[in-house]
């Protein structure tokens, strides 16, 4: 039971990564960039919330109803503004830009909240949990969080595979040129793909926000989760990033459970395991003609 | 009025100048093809004119008497100029019929819709779900058409057609032409195929680095003023 209890628990955690990792899969598959900065604005999300709470005094569910639409305006503004300039055929621009901007928010988030560790406080949502069983209780927090990570990939993959603006994301990643001729304004295309990688990060770093504690350095180390979620997932599939998230959790909840201090590890073992024999992830799906 | 004009047209890849004052008029409804050997310039003229690539000045490039050359591609289209590129260029990780989809995402209103498309070309018909990499180089030539006319354009710009198809393909594809023109479509296309497209316009037009060196109706053309302003001996 202890051990059905461990991969539970990951599972739903890999839910949480599973939204850190999207936003970069998406900003990825449609434009080749990858985001340095990515868990810079998973925290800087977190903080936002912190400003919107303290102004508002609403709790940080209700916070999201700011941040979100908040964090899609940067995200639309930052890639027609800035990151639009940095592409073209040459991969270097645009991972020293976002390099620079994660250096530059982790100061800013330093500067304006000083190192203190923060926490986004929902208690009754935090303690609240299911009994089944007698040894078995899954927490609400980490199930809202996991339908959350559910309810975003799926509701991305329908506009990806069932709507016209997705149909031009898709053609666009293949062929921005061709997808010209056409009528697809690529600049606009570009910067909603990092809006929405950005409303989902917001998501994802409020949800954070609320489980854990958090300090402006933490970014990084989230950029890395995002980036092993995608690993093992396979580039360019999203229920594939959800499959990597899980795999992930479990495996730092496993390794958790033989020492505390391994669970952290046990996940970057998993990764490179899946890198070496799996080099393509476990559910890729770009296609290679 | 001419459908499309260019005057005194001159396009450059960076420092390497491609066009030297290219002026060719165009008539709604007429099919007129652009031949020339490799290095001519004729596909540097279809980039120009769908925008891929900026003409000097912004009134190079008329389309309805509107200066077209300082646009983006994709205000082009919205204009009704659409473009099958060369090399077929079909989207890979889209099927058959997200592709044609994809002609159809500048919203212009037309006789042309997925229903007359699968009816001109019934192979696509047969392969709608097709991934576009599965189809064979005619299939994809015809999709690169249909996707092209789902736009309902004023006029098909067609970059060499028949590269790289076998003969019997080619046939099939320039079968269509008769179909689109009918629909009011003035179509220019870039041809290495001279035969070919000698019987597919109305009017042709020879160039030669990166200039216009004969125009006129294929009818009114001796061989041998062909063969000296494609070849220049």
């Amino acid at each position: 039971m202890y051990w059905i209890n461990t991969i539970i628990q990951g599972a739903l955690v890999g839910g949480l990564y599973a939204l850190f990792a999207t936003g970069l899969s998406l900003m990825f598959g449609v434009m080749r960039i990858i985001n340095l900065a990515h868990g810079d604005f998973i925290v800087l999300s977190a903080y936002l919330a912190v400003v919107v709470i303290n102004c508002i005094g609403v709790n940080p569910l209700v916070a999201l109803a700011v941040v979100v639409p908040l964090m899609f305006g940067v995200g639309y503004l930052l890639q027609r503004g800035l990151l639009n300039f940095t592409m073209g055929s040459d991969i270097l621009p645009p991972l020293l830009v976002t390099f620079g901007l994660s250096v530059v928010i982790q100061n800013v988030l330093l500067e304006l909240f000083s190192a203190d560790s923060r926490r986004l406080q929902l208690p009754w949502l935090e303690t609240a949990s299911v009994r089944i069983g007698d040894q078995l209780a899954i927490g609400l927090m980490p199930t809202s969080v996991f339908v959350v990570a559910v309810i975003v990939i799926g509701g991305i993959e329908f506009m990806l595979y069932r709507t016209d603006l997705g149909r031009a994301f898709r053609a666009t990643s293949d062929d921005p040129d061709t997808a010209r001729l056409y009528g697809v304004n690529n600049r606009n295309i570009y910067a909603l793909a990092t809006a929405i990688a950005l409303a989902v990060v917001s998501i994802a770093g409020v949800l954070f926000g609320i489980r854990t504690i958090f300090d402006p350095t933490i970014g990084p180390a989230r950029l890395l989760y995002a980036f092993e979620v995608v690993i093992i997932g396979g580039l360019g599939s999203l229920w594939g990033t959800l499959a990597g998230g899980i795999i992930l959790g479990v495996a730092q909840a496993i390794g958790a459970a033989f020492d505390p201090s391994w669970d952290t590890l046990a996940g970057h073992v998993v990764f490179l395991v899946v890198l070496l024999f799996r080099p393509r992830g476990l559910f890729p799906k770009t296609f290679d003609p | 009025m001419n459908l499309l004009q260019t005057e005194d047209l001159v396009a450059s890849y960076g420092d390497f100048q491609a066009l030297f004052g290219v002026s060719l008029a165009i008539e709604q409804g007429e099919t007129v093809a652009i031949i020339g050997a490799n290095g001519a310039g004729k596909s540097t003229l279809l980039r120009t004119i769908c925008g891929l690539l900026r003409s000097r000045h912004p009134t190079d490039v008329r389309f309805d008497g509107k200066p077209i050359g300082s646009l983006e591609p994709e205000q082009i289209i919205a204009l009704g100029i659409a473009m099958v590129p060369e090399g077929r260029r079909p989207f890979p990780s889209l099927n058959v019929e997200d592709n044609l989809r994809m002609g159809a995402y500048c919203g212009r209103i037309g006789p042309w819709t997925l229903e007359r498309i699968y009816t001109l070309f019934p192979n696509l018909a047969e392969r709608r779900l097709a991934m576009s990499p599965t189809l064979s180089g005619g299939q994809q030539q015809m999709l690169a058409i249909g996707r092209a006319l789902m736009a309902n354009p004023k006029l098909l710009l067609c970059d060499e057609l028949s590269l790289g198809l076998a003969p019997i393909v080619i046939r099939d594809i320039y079968a269509a032409m008769p179909g689109i023109r009918d629909e009011g479509t003035t179509i220019l296309i870039v041809e290495q195929d001279i035969q070919r497209a000698l019987r597919a316009a109305n009017r042709v037009y020879c160039m030669q680095k990166g200039r216009v060196t004969l125009q006129g109706r294929p009818s009114a053309l001796s061989r041998d003023q062909i063969k000296l302003a494609y070849f220049g001996v």
